[in-house]
């Protein structure tokens, strides 16, 4: 119970940032300064609050319990691509978007679509998407700090009871610090866990009984020697991983976190130091969740084992309930958490499991977002500031967090599915599919409303789509597919045990290039936006539009 | 020509994410406990951040910022 009570002062101690940020605020009835801390993040929060903020459950639970079912192929898959590919969009597209906010005011994506293509409705449909894109992520949070509690407690705390806790403690900071709380927490945490992960490592390693002894045994057993390869995945699938940090931009919560900087030299250190901040989050995570394959004195990991066994030599004759079951059971998402409780002193393991519920509580992000999405594009938009004025639009604001955080609690409820499914699934392949639209209206000045409309039209289809067919085609067992539709020999839409495979490639790779051509080619047959509204947006246009023009933009 | 490198610089850094030749072996263990696949790929991520900075270094968006000062300038402070 001593891990659970450290945890329970670690929130304390996180909700305390969040009040403290909301009487630092000067201006605390200033939509920017609620929504943005005031565009005034200095370098240092910028990069942890930015990083912390990309590190959710899925994240650090996640990405352990897939290594343990999987092996050490996870870090590849999702680290170090992100490593690579979230640096380098924050490089040429965040700094873009801060720019245009600086110049311009704008506090959301959307209120850039809108302007740099001149639409209105349009605009909301995209809105529209990403909220319900984002709510799932949300969802990971709570279902994350219930299982969070529940397994440090010893099963003390339940798991309905551990989640209402991290709901309400997320939704008090961000209701209270808006951005700057939330920046602050997010960076204290992030150091939290950079700090402790190491440690963990170290002190489980040394528990183990060194970690030599515990690969040369799972080396040696047929069962476990694949796990420190990547046989249990295709180089297809592996490939098609690479496209999901695309999503990281598109994220609402990150884009809007990215007008949050002082300056625009503070990308510059997030931008190098991201992939450091990766390896030294994601490598302990994976590599422990490796080993907690030798962890077979402990009941609960000897039965995940047991059930991967059974999945693998029954599966594929069980009806699709009861492998739906097993596989349930052979879950890997508490695995961390139960090594932590296994072979960490008591303090220690209250300290890891807070740190752990740093990462999982990343979801304040995702909420502030949608709140600011809510006031800005939908209320601000349709006249609501205009008529009852800035304050009441954060007030407005304050309320969205406590409706959205209790339907995503009642929602985790009820929520079958694994943190990792949930997160990659519906989430992620989602907006690395509206990743087009920030790029096209960044780097495409013949881009229209209407491509834009298109691509998002085309993710929201095929976000339910996939999720009808999963729903539809039960899972096969491991190692097996269900070969669904075949194209000239080849297999064209096939159920695999993780999820769907197109051409054997994972949804996200045919959603990313399809909503790419529509951005292309509806584009191409529409009608380009004004040339002054272009003039804003490009370097050498800008140069030849008149001063007043500008000022005037700047203005509105 | 410098663009071009870099352009290069990244495309081959993606590429080499790709290490099919370390897919069905976990040997050699670096330190004695590393897989190669893991410890590739851990090598990656610091490869990464070298490219970021000679990204950062050589492709930095710098117009950008000067636009922005320019106009704080001109507005004698904030700029909105």
């Amino acid at each position: 119970m001593i891990p659970a009570i450290v945890v329970f002062v670690y929130l304390a101690i996180v909700l305390y940032i969040g009040v403290f940020a909301f009487r630092r605020a000067k201006n605390r009835e200033e939509a920017e300064d609620y929504f943005l801390a005031g565009r005034s993040l200095g370098p240092v929060v910028f990069l942890l609050s930015l990083f912390g903020t990309n590190m959710t459950a899925f994240a650090i639970l996640g990405s352990s319990g897939h290594a343990f079912n999987n092996g050490i192929v996870t870090y590849g898959l999702m680290a170090s691509s992100s490593g690579l590919v979230i640096p380098l969009t924050l490089l040429f597209i965040g700094t873009r978007v801060w720019a245009l906010g600086k110049r311009y005011g704008f506090m959301t994506p959307v209120q850039m679509f809108r302007d740099r293509w001149e639409c209105g409705h349009i605009g909301t449909v995209i809105t529209v998407v990403q909220t319900a894109l984002l709510v799932p992520y949300i969802i990971i949070g709570v279902i994350g700090g219930g299982t969070t509690l529940n397994v440090i407690s010893g099963g003390r705390v339940p798991y309905w009871f551990g989640g209402a806790i991290v709901a309400l403690v997320v939704m008090g900071y961000v209701f209270f610090g808006g951005m700057r709380g939330t920046s602050y927490v997010n960076t204290f945490q992030t150091i939290l866990f950079m700090l402790f992960g190491t440690l963990a490592v170290i002190i489980i390693g040394s528990s183990m009984g060194g970690f030599r002894s515990a690969i040369s045994a799972l080396q040696a057993s047929p069962a476990t020697s694949a796990l420190l390869t990547r046989e249990r995945v295709s180089p297809l699938y592996f490939f098609s991983y690479t496209f999901i940090p695309l999503s990281s931009i598109a994220f609402p919560h990150i884009a809007i976190f990215c007008l949050t900087a002082r300056k625009m030299a503070q990308f510059k250190k997030t931008v190098i130091l991201y992939p450091l901040c990766i390896l030294a989050v994601w490598l302990p995570c994976v590599f422990l969740g490796v080993m907690a394959n030798r962890v077979t004195d402990s009941p609960e990991i000897h039965h995940k084992i047991e059930a991967r066994r059974t999945l693998a030599a029954q599966g594929k004759q069980m009806p699709p309930e009861q492998r739906d079951e097993v596989r349930d059971e052979a879950n890997g998402d508490d695995v961390l958490l139960i090594m932590l409780n296994r072979y960490a002193p008591l303090w220690l393991a209250g300290i890891l499991g807070a740190g752990i519920m740093a990462a999982v509580m990343a979801s304040d992000s995702q909420i502030l977002a949608l709140s600011t999405m809510f006031t800005e594009d939908i209320f601000a938009y349709y006249g609501g500031r205009r008529r009852f004025g800035e304050r009441v639009q954060v007030q407005t604001g304050r309320l969205f967090i406590v409706i959205i955080t209790i339907i995503a609690y009642a929602v985790a409820l009820r929520a079958p599915a694994t943190i990792f499914e949930l997160a990659i699934q519906y989430a992620f392949s989602g907006f690395a599919a509206l990743s087009p639209l920030l790029v096209a209206a960044l780097f495409w000045r013949r881009s229209t409303k209407w491509g834009a409309l298109a691509a998002t039209l085309w993710t929201a289809l095929a976000v339910i789509w996939v999720a009808v067919f999963q729903s539809h085609v039960p899972a096969p067992a491991p190692g097996q597919t269900t070969v669904c539709a075949t194209l000239f020999g080849f297999e064209a839409l096939a159920r695999t045990p993780g999820g769907t495979a197109i051409f054997g490639f994972m949804p996200v790779v045919p959603m990313v290039v399809v909503s790419a051509l529509l951005m292309i080619f509806v584009s191409l047959a529409t009608r380009k936006p004004q040339e002054t509204t272009l003039a804003r947006y490009f370097p050498r246009e800008r140069a030849a539009l008149p001063a007043d023009e500008e000022r005037a933009a700047r203005a509105a | 020509m410098k663009k071009t490198l870099l352009v290069v610089a990244v495309v081959a850094l993606y590429v080499l994410h790709q290490d099919f030749w370390n897919w069905r072996t976990a040997y050699p263990l670096v330190f004695g406990f590393i897989p190669i696949g893991l410890f590739y790929q851990a090598c990656f991520s610091v490869a990464s951040a070298l490219l970021m900075w000679l990204l950062v270094t050589f492709a930095w968006p710098g117009h950008l910022e000067r636009e922005i000062e320019a106009q704080e300038r001109e507005e004698g402070g904030d700029a909105r």
